[in-house]
């Protein structure tokens, strides 16, 4: 796989909310704003590169029977670290995040990663993914925020530009982030289909 | 990970354990590097709570708790004297548990005669579009309440034969936020009677 392949995969092919459906929690929860959504993909970012180069740097040291512990206590130290970072110097955005920075720790997203990933690959490569997945996140928590803030608050980013009297509520509570999420999600899949038909087809011909 | 060795006892809890240790140092580091400006950070807020809820007093503030009758956690009240040691009125930290997401803080700054000058919340996570209008920057809820006084006006929303008017389908966060005032003002009437005494 090429360093640029390792990158841009979580993008949209193997999107970790989008494809994988992991951390499902923070992508439904977070996402009635975009603001919410870019604080929350930036510090899930974060947390992935950090604690994915460490990770990866220890993996020979770190026996396998205790990895897990192992892993659990690194992420919780970056989450915990970002946590009280956001605090001192964003507390709007972490009245707004409130608990689901903490929450950074149990998605599944971090942990997958150092598992699957950040344990049998080098450093560089580690980086990579790291980033990747953090900024796939990010793209699928922006794309869901949108049309959540849009049609559930009217605004976009906190600017409103429909009264508040025409907004849809139902996209701003529960229920609209599931919709929202299941059509974003087969919409992408879809698009991801027919680009992958096209591959093929044009392969085919090609070998004809 | 099969190459590798089976790893004896000694190295699991060696490497676990310093780990950890570096691990703690990492965020000792950090908390101490953010707790100044956490702790600033939520003065500020406070602050301005504060300045907004008593507007226009130049004096002193004497904090003290007072626990409300029949409940175990306590409401911090700024008495405010102004400089002729006359009572100007109080802000009260007080809260509500009967909110959608089960609490909120607000800041209620009261007159001496007891009237409310204004209200506001301190910490809140009611449902956004909904039960989030309590903020004054989404609706016009909250204003209502200045000026009152709540001994003829009645702290509790229209449906319950009172004075407020409810957020429309908000009615839990209306009557919350009710809840959370009248608490305050039960607590500055204990202090002003006490205070007469």
């Amino acid at each position: 796989m090429s360093k640029w392949n390792i990158l841009t995969k979580g993008f949209f092919k193997e999107n970790p909310s989008l494809i994988l459906v992991l951390g499902t929690c923070p992508t439904l929860a977070v996402t009635t704003s975009v603001n919410n959504a870019i604080g929350m993909g930036a510090a899930t970012t974060f947390v992935l590169l950090m604690s994915n180069i460490i990770i990866s740097l220890l993996k020979n040291v770190i026996p396998d029977k205790v990895r897990i512990p192992c892993y659990i206590v690194i992420i919780a130290t970056f989450v915990s670290m970002v946590d009280l970072l956001i605090q001192g110097f964003v507390p709007a955005l972490s009245a707004s995040l409130g608990v689901f920075i903490p929450l950074i720790v149990v998605n599944c997203i971090v942990l997958g990663r150092a598992e699957a990933f950040a344990s049998k690959n080098s450093v560089c490569d580690s980086i990579l993914d790291g980033l990747g997945m953090g900024i796939g996140f990010t793209i699928s928590l922006i794309l869901i925020a949108a049309v959540r803030e849009v049609l559930g608050a009217g605004a976009f980013m906190g600017h409103q530009f429909i009264p508040s009297d025409y907004n849809i509520l139902i996209f701003v509570l529960a229920p609209g982030a599931f919709i929202v999420f299941g059509f974003i999600m087969a919409l992408v899949r879809h698009i991801l289909n027919r680009i992958e038909a096209k591959r093929k087809a044009r392969q085919l011909a090609v070998q004809k | 990970m099969s190459q590798k060795k089976e790893a004896s006892l000694l190295r699991l809890v060696v490497v676990l354990t310093s780990i950890a240790l570096v691990a703690g140092l990492a965020l000792t580091g950090v908390y101490a590097l953010t707790k100044e400006r956490i702790d600033n950070a939520q003065k500020a807020k406070k602050e301005q709570a504060l300045n907004l809820v008593l507007p226009d007093f130049k004096g002193t503030l004497t904090d003290t708790t007072v626990v409300p009758e029949g409940e175990k956690e306590g409401v911090l009240v700024h008495l405010a004297t102004q400089e002729d040691g006359t009572l100007y009125g109080a802000a009260i930290e007080t809260y509500t548990k009967k909110a959608f997401d089960g609490r909120f803080d607000l800041m209620v700054g009261f007159a001496a005669d007891g009237s409310i000058i204004n209200t506001e919340v301190i910490d809140a996570s009611e449902t956004p579009g909904l039960g989030d209008k309590i903020n004054k920057t989404k609706s016009d809820f909250a204003k209502q309440f200045n000026g009152q006084d709540p001994a003829t006006y009645k702290l509790s929303v229209k449906k319950d034969g009172g004075d407020v008017d409810a957020i429309t389908a908000a009615t839990i966060s209306s009557r919350a936020y009710c809840d959370a005032v009248q608490r305050a003002y039960n607590v500055f009437m204990k202090i002003k009677e006490e205070c007469h005494e």
